[in-house]
């Protein structure tokens, strides 16, 4: 059968309607996704989205998210592209349910399909009660079908659930109790902790587990290379037997590497696979034209969710069962089939959520920890439980990165050519079952290693997100200087590249605006013909009260950022206040966003609000320290992040396009928050700083060097 | 060789035992209890998912040893309010929409409830001041005090 290339990618894949609804317990129509809770709200999104078309009560949907034996496989939930793309197919897939209920209720009931509708599963001829519902229906028809994509989509002008902002379905559960992965209690389960190298490329040389094994509770202790672990029948008595494990384990450590956390200089230094892109032309005479050009940089960033990493695993026969709260359940299953080397049919992965999940995070290294522990303890269900140190330490990170801009600017001021050239190790380094990635998998014996990995741009380049503009620029060249060596484990942090690439590009056009003396929000509305670009930008400024010329170097200002996450995804403006003493400090935050049909709006305005807190958090705060091979951060003392007394006041205005698809925003706003912070900064400061985070040491080490040529 | 302990928890009284001495009060709950809401964050004090009440005033139960709790009344956020009798704050967290991933609400939540119980007058400062050592990392801050500040004030008028 040709995959009908206008579906969505996830109905493509997942073409029946059985992939995605299911009515067989009565009352109730069951909806089937890969896409996850990560702390988004994409539960209640795509149950808003198949009861408005199911027509039914919310109540009477189930979403059944994230299990391999019975969810579609999506691959992850991850990109902004859970409603795009999953939310547009269960979508599609619901409405082409219900058509197909309307078709077979005509047929059985004698009358013109025209005659016949829905309503809370009930089947109406011209809008009376028939015997019929969708329970007593569903036996006669044959979900097996293939999705077409012809059924009518609801009008969000006249719809019951999209477009309304709907209370998220599992808080509730969230402020009264049990709710987390890290609170299931399954029957004889264990408790368990995994002993971690003290340094990345540490190596085992001896274990004395004597100690250890003497303590109570405990069941058994695994070692296989260098990964050491231990089971045990109560939880602090496996927190009490991984210190005892720790003073018995002797470690041979790496060389150092002594990488500067000068990552603007330090980066471009090392071994790169590069790649480039290059649109548009150059015309070739340049008389009276300004050219500028900048680096900027960011330090390595840690997920730091605030619960650290939890999975359970049971062996049964043949057949492993683990809960997650992995971003993607078909993935991890495949990376821990090749990583236990047994088949994907003898893995069954479930997924239960966790603390918020930006990216690639601890959850999955956790899944295979927990499978490498139960395997030895058939019928016992073993819980892992990571450490704050844990998490910290050997979650996957957001690569550190150098980005350095080149542009000239024609006498009429408009950019004529604007390169890019970005130093960063992968942000695509998500585990498969080619590559594995898997942290427990690097430790054991034998081991299966980290991979060594490079992204070009001809290809998935998570590194080069909105490294182009979005702006109307005459040539554009972009190279991307990939680096595979780096000593951290990098990988997929919310938006990727996006941050630096949209802190450094938004940065650079304000320098340019200033360079050319034309205020920087009509400097870029001078290069932006997208109408949807223009009203987020006019909309900010307008309820800022944006002030062109403010005076500079007075101490408090406000700046501007602006991206469209991906060039494809949300339209995102930020104005942002600051006053700048020794520290930064963001008094006020406004936004304007454009993402499309929100199926829910409070849960959109929700993510932004997170997505600047968040940012500015990164932008003030946040950075990876490594001393030798180690990582040094393992605990909130060394590495801090944005606290309630520092957290700016944040007005989001969400603008009116349910006439447009659904845009992602889970990672639309992180860019153009930092930048309109360092725009802020800079005006206030009247000093520019080009590096990251924007800490007192930094501040008061820029104000001594000024002027700083780059 | 286990230690007997014995706690009071949401007004019910509890024989237990423990293996160490040092267990902190933490693992009592969750592991002994089953009362999974007061959540582990660092261990270290650091985050606040871990706050529960010792008679009326907050504490972080990942640090404090569970022996120096007996006598005392422990209150978890199960014993605050439930599902079908929602405390103010959880009711004011909800409709607020005060969350994302949620992970830190029990403790905030916990941390907060002394405060709405005071005689003080009702200010986002107390508020802000109140939570300097919970943490949240899904930026749902702004909410949060707003839904605090809408409940004090809500129960502050009661009281008049």
């Amino acid at each position: 059968m040709m995959k009908d290339s206008r579906l969505p990618r996830s109905i493509q894949e997942n073409p029946r309607l059985e992939n995605w609804v299911d009515f067989s317990v009565g009352g109730t129509a069951r909806v089937f996704t890969a896409k996850v809770e990560l702390g988004q709200g994409i539960v209640t999104a795509m149950a808003q989205i198949a009861a408005e078309e199911l027509r039914l009560e919310l109540s009477r949907i189930a979403v059944v998210s994230g299990d391999t034996r019975y969810s579609p496989d999506e691959g992850y939930t991850a990109g902004s592209m859970s409603i795009e793309i999953g939310g547009t197919s269960l979508r599609i897939a619901c409405a082409e349910a219900r058509e197909a209920m309307i078709e077979e209720g005509a047929r059985i009931l004698n009358v013109e399909v025209s005659r016949v509708s829905v309503l809370e599963g009930a089947v109406l001829i011209d809008g009376a009660r028939s015997d019929l519902d969708y329970w007593n229906l569903a036996p006669r028809l044959d979900l097996r079908r293939e999705i077409t994509g012809h059924a009518g989509l609801s009008d969000p002008a006249t719809a019951r659930y999209l477009g309304k902002s709907v209370a998220r379905l599992d808080l509730y559960r969230k402020v009264t109790g049990a709710a987390f992965i890290q609170d299931l209690e399954l029957p004889g389960m264990l408790h368990a902790r995994v002993l971690r190298p003290p340094s990345i490329g540490a190596h085992l040389e001896s274990l004395d587990k004597s100690a250890a094994a003497r303590l109570p509770g405990v069941v058994s202790i695994l070692r296989s290379g260098d990964f050491v672990g231990v089971c045990c029948e109560r939880e602090y008595q496996a927190v009490k037997a991984l210190e005892a494990l720790r003073a018995g384990a002797k470690w041979i450590e790496a060389e150092d590497t002594a990488i500067s956390h000068n990552w603007a200089e330090s980066l471009p230094r090392l071994r790169s696979v590069d790649s480039q892109t290059e649109r548009g032309g150059l015309t070739g005479d340049y008389t009276g034209s300004i050219r500028l050009s900048a680096t900027y940089s960011k330090p390595a960033i840690a997920h730091a969710a605030m619960g650290p990493s939890c999975a359970i695993a049971l062996w049964e026969a043949d057949t492993l069962c683990v809960w997650t709260h992995s971003q993607g359940v078909f993935p991890l299953r495949a990376a821990l089939s090749a990583a236990l080397g047994i088949a994907q049919s003898g893995v069954i992965v479930i997924h239960a959520q966790g603390a918020g999940c930006y990216g690639h995070n601890g959850a999955d290294d956790a899944a295979l920890d927990a499978a490498l522990l139960a395997r030895g303890i058939p019928g016992r269900p073993v819980r892992v439980q990571w450490m704050r140190d844990d998490e910290l330490v050997w979650a996957p990170v957001g690569s550190p990165m150098a980005v350095k801009i080149s542009a000239i600017v024609s006498p009429d001021g408009k950019i004529a050519d604007w390169q890019t050239e970005i130093w960063s190790a992968p942000h695509g380094r998500r585990p498969s079952g080619r590559a594995v990635n898997l942290l427990g998998a690097a430790h054991m014996e034998p081991a299966i290693p980290i991979p060594e990995l490079h992204e070009d741009l001809r290809f998935f380049a998570g590194g080069a997100r909105n490294s182009e503009p979005a702006y109307d620029i005459g040539h554009r060249m972009v190279t991307l200087h990939s680096l595979p060596e780096l000593p951290i484990r990098t990988s997929a942090l919310r938006t990727l590249g996006g941050y630096a690439n949209v802190f450094a590009a938004e940065s650079f056009i304000d320098e340019l605006a200033d360079a050319v003396g034309i205020d920087a929000l009509d400097f870029r509305l001078r290069h932006l013909s997208d109408p949807r670009a223009r009203r987020v930008l006019e909309e900010v400024a307008a309820r800022a009260h944006w002030r062109r010329g403010a005076e500079r170097g007075t101490g408090s200002a406000a700046g501007i950022g602006f991206c469209r996450y991906k060039n494809t995804a949300a339209y995102v403006a930020v104005i942002a206040e600051v006053e700048t003493g020794q520290e930064v400090r963001v008094g006020k935050v406004y936004c304007a966003v454009d993402a499309g049909l929100a199926i829910n709006p409070d849960g959109v305005i929700n993510q932004i609000e997170g997505g600047i807190i968040q940012s500015i958090s990164w932008t003030l705060k946040e950075q990876v320290l490594l001393e030798r091979m180690r990582i040094v951060i393992n605990a909130w003392a060394n590495y801090p992040i944005l606290r309630f007394d520092e957290v700016p006041v944040v007005e989001v205005r969400l603008i009116d396009a349910t006439q447009f698809p659904p845009l992602g925003v889970g990672e639309a706003a992180q860019g153009p928050a930092a930048a309109a912070v360092a725009n802020a900064v800079a005006r206030a400061l009247d000093l520019r700083i080009r590096d990251l985070p924007m800490t007192r040491e930094r501040i008061v080490a820029a104000s001594i060097e000024r002027p700083h040529p780059r | 060789m286990q230690t007997p302990l014995h706690l009071i928890v949401n007004e019910k009284a509890y024989d237990l035992a423990v293996d160490y001495q040092d267990t902190p009060l933490l693992y009592v709950l969750r592991d002994d209890l089953g009362l999974k809401g007061t959540r582990f964050g660092c261990g270290s004090g650091e985050c606040g998912s871990c706050t529960v009440l010792l008679d009326g005033r907050a504490v972080k139960s990942c640090e404090t040893p569970a022996w120096s709790c007996e006598g005392k009344a422990i209150t978890t956020i199960e014993g605050l309010g439930t599902l079908e009798k929602l405390h103010p704050i959880q009711q004011a967290i909800l409709d607020w929409q005060a969350g994302q991933c949620g992970y830190c609400l029990s403790g905030i939540i916990v941390s907060a409830a002394e405060l709405i119980e005071s005689d003080g007058y009702p200010s986002r400062d107390k508020i802000v001041a109140r939570l300097g050592s919970n943490l949240c990392r899904c930026g749902a801050h702004g909410r949060i005090v707003d839904a605090i500040e809408a409940a004090w004030r809500k129960s502050a008028r009661g009281r008049e």
